[in-house]
C-alpha cells in the first residue's frame, strides 16, 4: 500500500488540519507516514500545499514526485489546478467550489470549473456552504476529508478516531459537529456523479 | 504508537532526551519550531531547561557557550543567515573549544522559501574546522542529537548540525529512546583555552588543526557515513543528507544495482570516497545547497569528466532538490504528463487583513510624490511585503538592521528624506547599534519602528522590544522632541501624514514608533504584553 496525497489551499485556510487528521489515522493503522508542509512567508495569504505520503513500506522522499499523486484535495479550486503536474493519470481531484480571491488576476470561476471537469476523476463540493449549514464554515476541511474518504486507503473508523483525537481539547459539541461534517462530505461525494465515482 | 513529529520537533526532542540544559535562539524560518517545541515541552519545564528567546543569534550563541563553559549541554538554533550574525563567536569558539557538549543547529533554506539567499552552512562548518552532521530524515534528526552531544564533549569542539527546510518542515513517526541525565556543573580544568589572547589562541589553533585527521577518522568509523559497493561499475552515487531520500525514492526498487555512499557526517571520509571513485566509471554527487562535496572531489582527484553534479550542470545550481530533479540526474526520466493550466494566477504572500503595517505604508505612500519613490529603506519581517504591489513602499531589504544604516549611508551621500522602516524585534536584534551611528553624527534620517509587539513573520513570538523601545531610543541619544509615536489606523491617517511630513523636515535623526499589535496575536498574548508593559513603566 502506497498513497500520495497533495493538499492545497491558501495560507490561513487550514489545510494542516486535514493533514493532521490523515497523519494520525495512518499512525493508528500502524502505517508509515511523511507529511511536508509550508511554514513562513507563504503562510501570509500565499499559495500553500502539503504532501502527505502513507505506506506500509519505508517512505523515502518527503516530496511526492510529479505524476505520482493519487489524490489532490484542495480547499480552493484554483489552487487545485496549480498542482496538476503531480497527479497520476487516473488520480482523483477533489475541491471546495468556493474561490478565495485575494489576487488581482484571479481567473473567471467558470473557467476554473471547466478545467477541473476536463479530468474524469473529479469531485467539486460546496464544502464551505455545507459546513456553514452544520454550524461553522471552518469545518469545510472536514467536509472535504469526508468527500475524499472513498479514495483514501484508511478506514473510516481510523479517520473518525483521528478527528476525535485532533479536537480532544475542544468542546464535545465541536467534536460531534466535525464528525458530522466528515460524514456530510462522504455522503455528498457518494452521490456526486455516481457512475463515475469509485 | 510512534510520535508524529516535524523534523525540527524530532531534533528538539532528541536534544531534550540527550541531556540538554539550555536552548538559545532567535526565531527564523525554517528553524523556529525547534525552540518552540522545547518551550512547550512539559519535560523541559520539569528539567528547568532554559528556553527563552535571545535578542539575536550572536547573543544566543555566546550564552550557549557560557552554559557549555560550566559543563552543561547547550544548543543554539538559527536559520542559515543567522549564522552570519553569530559568525564571530562561531569562528572563535572552534578555537577555544567547548566544555559541556554544544550543538549549533542551523537550518538552511534552499529555494529561499522564506529567506534572502541560499547560503550553505556546511561552508561555515568547514571554515571553522568543526564536525558537521547532516540528517537525512526525521528519525536521524532525533538520533543524531545523542551522538552530537557525546561527540562534542569527547572532542571538546562545537558540532554543527545542518537541517534544510524540507526536513525541518516535514513530519514522520519517530521512535524515542530513554532520556539521559543532564550534566552537573563542572568547570573547565584549565580556563586559559577560553582566553584567546594571541599566545593562547596560537596553541588552541594548533590543537584544532591537529584534530583534523581525527575528525576524518570519526567520519569513517561512526557508522553515519555508509558505503555500499555493488558489482555494477557504471555509476557511483554520493548522496548527502536529505538528498539520500531523493536518490532512494528513485532507485529503491533496484538499489542493489548501484554503489552508494550516504553522507551524514563531515569532514568527508576520504578513504570511502576513494574506494567508490576507484570502483566506478562515473560519480554523481547529489547534495542540497552549494556543490561543496563536488568541489572537494575535484580537489581530490583532478578528473573533471568523471565527477558529475551541480558544477557539471547535471543538477541545477539553484533551488532545492526534489525527486524529479534527482531522477533526471540519475538518467531515469520520470515526469508527470500534466501541466498547470495557464489560467492559474500566481498568489504571492501578502500582509494580513487589518495589519497595522498596511496603514503605516499608506501613510508613507501619501508623501512619496513629495519625496520620491526610492527613499524608503526596509528590513526583515512581514513589512518586507510592503515592497510588493499594491503598496510598493519599500525599496530595499538586505539583512537584519540594514534599513537604518543604509538610510544613514544614503543620507551621508546627500539623499534627502531618507526613511528607514524596521520592526520592533528587528530593531532590538540589530537596529540599535546602527541607530547609535546615526545619532552620533546626527544624520538626517527618519526611522520608523513599526512596533507590533511580536516577532510576527515567524509566528508571533515574544519580542524583547516590548515596552522598551522608547527608553532604548532615548538612551541611545535620540532627542526627545524627535521621538514620536503614532497609531497606524485609518482614522489617524491625516494626522500621521502630518507627523511624518514634519519629521522629514528635521535635519537630524527622528524616530517615529508606529504602535499597533500584530493581528495574529491571541487575546492571551495581548494581555501578557499589556501586563509586561505595565510592569516596565
Amino acid at each position: 500500500m502506497n498513497t500520495n496525497i497533495i493538499l492545497s489551499g491558501v495560507g490561513g485556510q487550514g489545510i494542516l488540519t486535514i493533514a493532521a487528521a490523515l497523519d494520525t489515522a495512518a499512525l493508528i493503522e500502524n502505517l508509515n507516514i511523511k507529511q511536508s508542509e509550508v511554514h513562513g512567508m507563504s503562510q501570509r495569504g500565499g499559495a500553500v500545499q502539503s504532501h502527505v505520503r502513507i505506506s506500509d513500506k519505508e517512505i523515502f522522499s518527503d516530496l511526492i514526485p510529479e505524476g505520482k499523486a493519487d489524490l489532490i484535495l484542495s480547499v480552493e479550486p484554483m489552487e487545485l489546478l496549480r498542482y496538476m503536474p503531480f497527479l497520476k493519470k487516473k488520480g482523483w481531484i477533489i475541491t471546495d467550489s468556493k474561490p478565495f480571491i485575494n489576487t488581482a488576476n484571479y481567473p473567471d470561476q467558470e473557467q476554473i470549473y471547466d478545467q477541473i471537469k476536463k479530468h474524469p476523476n473529479h469531485v467539486i463540493v460546496n464544502a464551505t456552504d455545507l459546513a456553514k449549514e452544520i454550524g461553522n464554515s471552518k469545518m469545510a476541511n472536514m467536509v472535504l476529508l469526508g468527500a475524499a474518504s472513498h479514495i483514501i486507503p484508511l478506514s473510516e473508523e481510523s479517520l473518525v478516531k483521528s478527528i476525535n483525537k485532533l479536537f480532544k481539547h475542544k468542546s464535545e459539541k465541536l467534536i460531534r459537529l466535525n464528525v458530522e461534517a466528515f460524514y456530510k462530505g462522504k455522503e455528498v461525494a457518494s452521490n456526486y456523479n455516481k457512475a463515475n465515482f469509485i | 504508537m510512534k510520535s508524529l513529529l516535524l523534523g525540527n520537533e524530532a531534533l528538539a526532542q532528541g536534544a531534550i532526551d540527550a541531556g540538554l540544559s539550555g536552548v538559545y535562539a532567535y526565531p527564523g524560518t525554517p528553524s523556529t519550531e525547534i525552540t518552540e517545541y522545547i518551550q512547550r515541552s512539559k519535560t523541559a519545564k520539569e528539567l528547568q531547561i532554559h528556553t527563552t528567546w535571545s535578542v539575536n543569534e550572536k547573543t544566543a550563541m555566546e550564552s550557549a557557550l557560557g552554559m557549555s563553559y560550566v559543563g552543561k549541554r547547550s544548543m543554539v538554533v538559527m536559520k542559515h543567515v543567522g549564522l552570519n550574525v553569530a559568525s564571530d563567536v562561531f569562528m572563535n569558539m572552534s578555537v577555544s573549544g567547548v566544555n559541556g557538549g554544544l550543538v549549533v543547529v542551523v537550518a538552511d533554506d534552499p529555494s529561499m522559501h522564506s529567506s534572502q539567499n541560499e547560503q550553505d552552512s556546511r561552508f561555515y562548518g568547514k571554515f571553522a574546522m568543526i564536525p558537521i552532521l547532516e540528517p537525512a530524515n526525521q528519525q536521524e534528526a532525533y538520533d543524531l542529537m545523542f551522538y552530537a552531544f557525546d561527540f562534542s564533549e569527547e572532542l571538546k569542539l562545537p558540532v554543527l548540525l545542518r537541517m534544510v527546510t524540507r526536513l525541518s518542515h516535514s513530519r514522520a513517526g519517530i521512535t524515542l529512546k530513554s532520556r539521559k541525565k543532564q550534566n552537573d556543573i563542572a568547570l573547565p580544568a584549565d580556563t586559559s583555552r577560553f582566553a584567546l589572547i594571541p599566545m593562547n589562541a596560537r596553541k588552541q589553533f594548533d590543537k584544532l588543526i591537529n584534530k583534523k585527521s581525527l575528525l576524518v577518522e570519526y567520519a569513517s568509523n561512526s557508522g553515519l557515513n555508509q558505503l555500499k559497493i555493488s558489482e555494477e561499475k557504471s555509476l557511483g552515487i554520493i548522496a548527502c543528507g536529505i538528498a539520500y531520500n531523493y536518490v532512494m525514492e528513485n532507485i529503491s526498487d533496484n538499489d542493489a544495482f548501484y554503489s552508494i555512499l550516504k553522507i551524514s557526517q563531515y569532514p568527508l571520509p576520504k578513504k570511502m570516497i576513494k574506494r567508490l571513485y576507484e570502483h566506478c566509471d562515473k560519480i554523481i554527487v547529489i547534495e542540497e545547497g552549494y556543490p561543496i562535496v563536488e568541489e572537494l572531489l575535484h580537489n581530490y582527484f583532478d578528473d573533471n569528466d568523471k565527477i558529475k553534479g551541480k558544477l557539471s550542470e547535471d543538477i541545477p545550481l539553484t533551488g532545492e532538490l526534489n525527486p524529479n530533479i534527482v531522477a533526471q540526474a540519475l538518467g531515469i526520466h520520470k515526469r508527470g504528463s500534466k501541466t498547470v493550466p495557464n489560467i492559474v494566477a500566481s498568489r504571492p504572500p501578502q500582509l494580513c487583513e487589518g495589519c497595522g503595517h498596511t496603514d503605516l505604508f499608506n501613510t508613507i505612500n501619501e508623501l512619496i510624490p513629495e519625496i520620491g519613490d526610492k527613499n524608503v529603506f526596509g528590513d526583515i519581517g512581514c513589512y518586507a511585503l510592503g515592497s510588493l504591489p499594491p503598496l510598493n513602499t519599500i525599496n530595499t531589504l538586505i539583512d537584519m538592521g540594514a534599513s537604518i544604516t543604509m538610510a544613514k549611508g544614503a543620507a551621508d551621500a546627500g539623499m534627502k528624506n531618507a526613511i528607514a522602516v524596521i520592526g520592533d524585534s528587528t530593531f532590538t536584534h540589530s537596529g540599535m547599534t546602527g541607530l547609535l551611528d546615526a545619532v552620533y553624527e546626527n544624520s538626517p534620517i527618519t526611522v520608523i519602528i513599526s512596533d507590533n509587539s511580536a516577532i510576527a513573520m515567524t509566528g508571533a513570538q515574544e519580542s524583547t522590544a516590548v515596552g522598551r523601545l522608547h527608553n532604548i531610543c532615548l538612551g541611545i541619544g535620540v532627542k526627545p522632541d524627535h521621538l514620536k509615536t503614532m497609531i497606524p489606523l485609518k482614522k489617524n491617517h491625516d494626522s500621521n501624514v502630518e507627523l511624518l511630513r514634519g519629521e522629514l523636515q528635521y535635519k537630524g535623526v527622528s524616530v517615529i514608533i508606529s504602535e499597533r499589535p500584530c493581528v495574529r496575536l491571541s487575546r492571551d498574548q495581548k494581555e501578557e504584553i499589556k501586563s509586561k508593559i505595565a510592569s516596565l513603566s
